[in-house]
């Protein structure tokens, strides 16, 4: 029996959102799994987790569309509609750059040059960070609605943001100096070998990126 | 006296099944709340409900039932055939009674007060005479009818923004919340206490002065604010749902000021909704006993008890399994968002009733949690579904008028 009392409140997107980005932050961890076994030109292990990153990746897929679904126009919310599935959006891209990097390397069996492999893993894991990072922030959203996104939750998820900012700048000077350190071999390599791993440090550093828009969509809603 | 006797036992039939019927549907509107936001289980839900439908209904429910049995239809007409007004309340209540009945069979948002208002109205205008209606007395409840969900809206608007201000804003909420509820908590009592002492207790024979009302009803509201001061005193924050800011043990102190507020609304449910499916029977009794429609005399208690009756066998029979679906669905509804409507709703109603007015429980719950979500309180609202609340708010009333008519002159026809 349906009943009106009930149905007035639509459903609420704050809980899919935080389980959204939790599984795009998993799908990007899966990273750390991905290339360490790539290094050390595991190939078994990397088919491993890059299925693991494809199966995160449709997850992530499908609760986006599922959010959309239950967004209607007449849903009348605190925060615009419109800013939340931005967010939603830019949550969704952190897991498409994962798979779209991990697809690159796996297609190519792509060889990391040994001389770069740790820092190149070393670069990935703050990538993984501030992807950690842009979870913990958007996991406050549900306390940012409980507060009416008003006092002291706003200044403790802006503190989040800010930490966030600093994360994607750290990713930004270690794909800099990452890059130097491959200029400085790429003439050992081969050819199209170095430009795609000029493409893959470039795709790896989106995901902070990624997760830097997701800090940008939420100081959004905070300045409502 | 056979006659007589087929009019009452009719009646209490009628009046008894509209009862039911709040009590297996609407009451859940009332519940779900506490239950939605888990300050209650369900079982401790039908509890409140059982008691404080009742007492509402016996304490603080004259006065509706007096305007639903005189206030709308001008008894002087009829003074020359009192028969009309039994066949025309009697059908007001089948009316009312058969149109719940469809609606909540099909899930349409209806109210018990709109469709008996209307059913009433339909069978003295069109069955008596449209000068029998008192056009007056119906204008002032249909602006009640506006008047109530905006009052709620508002007042509900402004208690949740007080919550924000004083506990959820601050670095500390959880302290705050610690401080403030015992507040809160004495207010809701206190309200609900005062309109008791006020307009019930006459009901039942006591009649204190003015200052004595004030001073029992502080005395009581402080009384349980202690109490509920105590309980929040023992919540200690569960370390493993918690983040940084507290909410989830400060939803745990709200939890305790909702079981107050509940026990309030469920109390403003029964003194205005039983009220007014009781008030049909009430007239009949009244007519077919003394055969004049005496305009002076009180609405006797076991009438009111009846219907308290009916409201709990409807909660034991169906009501218990709709608060547990609603309650389901209404869990955006936190504590500290669901007290703010239940309070501001309670109040509302509470009010009304002790002016008589008939008013829609769930239309002023429905202000109420409005109210919340224009502060900001509420995840999502959906808008649609607000619209055809309003539309089935107009719809009713000529809905139960139609049927009321139609009932009016089969009874005319069959009954002696």
């Amino acid at each position: 029996m349906a009943n009106m009392l009930a149905n007035i409140f639509g459903s609420s997107p704050v809980q899919p959102l935080e389980k959204h980005i939790d599984i795009s932050y998993r799908c990007a961890k899966q990273l750390r799994a991905f290339f360490s076994a790539a290094v050390k030109g595991d190939w078994d292990g990397a088919v491993e987790a890059r299925k693991e990153i494809v199966q995160l990746e449709h997850d992530a897929d499908n609760l986006k569309k599922e959010i959309r679904l239950h967004l209607p126009k007449s849903l009348f919310m605190p925060v615009p509609r419109e800013d939340l599935l931005e967010l939603l959006l830019v949550q969704d891209k952190i897991a498409n750059r994962t798979k779209d990097v991990s697809g690159i390397v796996m297609g190519r069996k792509m060889q990391i040059p040994a001389v770069i492999a740790e820092q190149f893993l070393d670069f990935v894991d703050r990538n993984i960070d501030a992807a950690k990072q842009a979870r913990k922030s958007v996991r406050e959203l549900d306390e940012l609605f409980t507060s009416g996104f008003r006092g002291a939750e706003v200044t403790l998820v802006s503190a989040m943001i800010e930490e966030l900012d600093r994360i994607e700048t750290d990713t930004d000077d270690k794909q800099a100096s990452l890059r130097a350190a491959l200029f400085k071999i790429e003439d050992s390599l081969n050819p199209i070998d170095a430009i795609f791993m000029y493409q893959v440090i470039e795709l790896t550093g989106e995901i902070a990126d990624m997760a830097e828009r997701v800090g940008r969509r939420l100081e959004l809603l905070l300045s409502h | 006296m056979e006659a007589e006797l087929i009019y009452i036992g009719l009646a209490a039939l009628f009046g008894i099944f509209m009862a039911w019927g709040i009590g297996a549907n609407d009451v859940a509107n009332a519940m779900a709340t506490s239950v939605g936001s888990k300050a209650l289980t369900i079982k401790q839900a039908i509890m409140v409900a059982a008691v404080f439908e009742f007492l509402g209904a016996v304490l603080a429910g004259g006065d509706v039932t007096s305007t639903i049995r005189k206030g709308i239809v001008d008894t002087d007409l009829l003074a020359g055939s009192p028969e009309l007004l039994i066949y025309g309340m009697l059908a007001a209540l089948l009316s009312a009674g058969t149109w719940l009945f469809i609606a909540s069979k099909n899930g349409w948002p209806v109210s018990t007060t709109h469709s008996i208002v209307g059913a009433i109205v339909g069978f003295a205008a069109v069955g008596i005479g449209v000068d029998a209606v008192q056009w007056g007395e119906v204008g002032i409840i249909v602006m009640s009818w506006v008047a109530s969900p905006l009052t709620a809206g508002f007042i509900a608007f402004l208690i949740y923004l007080s919550v924000q201000r004083l506990i959820l804003h601050q670095e500390d909420p959880l302290t705050c919340a610690k401080r403030y509820v015992p507040v809160y908590i004495f207010f809701a009592a206190f309200t609900i206490t005062l309109v008791t002492i006020l307009k019930g207790l006459k009901h039942v024979g006591l009649d204190f002065s003015l200052r004595d009302s004030y001073m029992l009803a502080t005395a009581i509201a402080a009384s349980i604010a202690v109490v509920g001061g105590i309980a929040i005193r023992r919540i200690q924050p569960d370390r493993k749902a918690e983040k940084i800011q507290h909410f989830h043990t400060v939803e745990r102190v709200f939890a305790v000021l909702m079981i107050v507020t509940a026990c309030g609304m469920a109390f403003a449910h029964g003194s205005n909704d039983v009220a007014n499916a009781i008030g049909p029977v009430a007239a009949v009794i009244s007519v077919a006993q003394t055969g004049i429609i005496a305009a002076k005399s009180t609405v006797s208690i076991w009438i009111l008890i009846l219907g308290g009756a009916g409201i709990v066998v409807g909660l034991a029979t169906f009501g218990f399994h709709v608060i547990a679906t609603v309650g389901k669905k209404i869990t955006q509804l936190t504590p500290s968002r669901g007290f703010a409507a239940e309070l501001a709703a309670a109040t509302t109603i509470v009010i009304a009733s002790g002016t008589g007015m008939p008013i829609s429980t769930t239309h002023t719950l429905v202000g109420a949690v409005l109210g919340v979500g224009l502060a900001r309180g509420i995840d999502a609202i959906d808008l649609r579904v607000v619209a055809r609340i309003f539309v089935s708010w107009v719809v009713t009333i000529p809905v139960g008028a139609f049927l009321a008519i139609v009932f009016f002159y089969i009874f005319k026809l069959i009954l002696p």
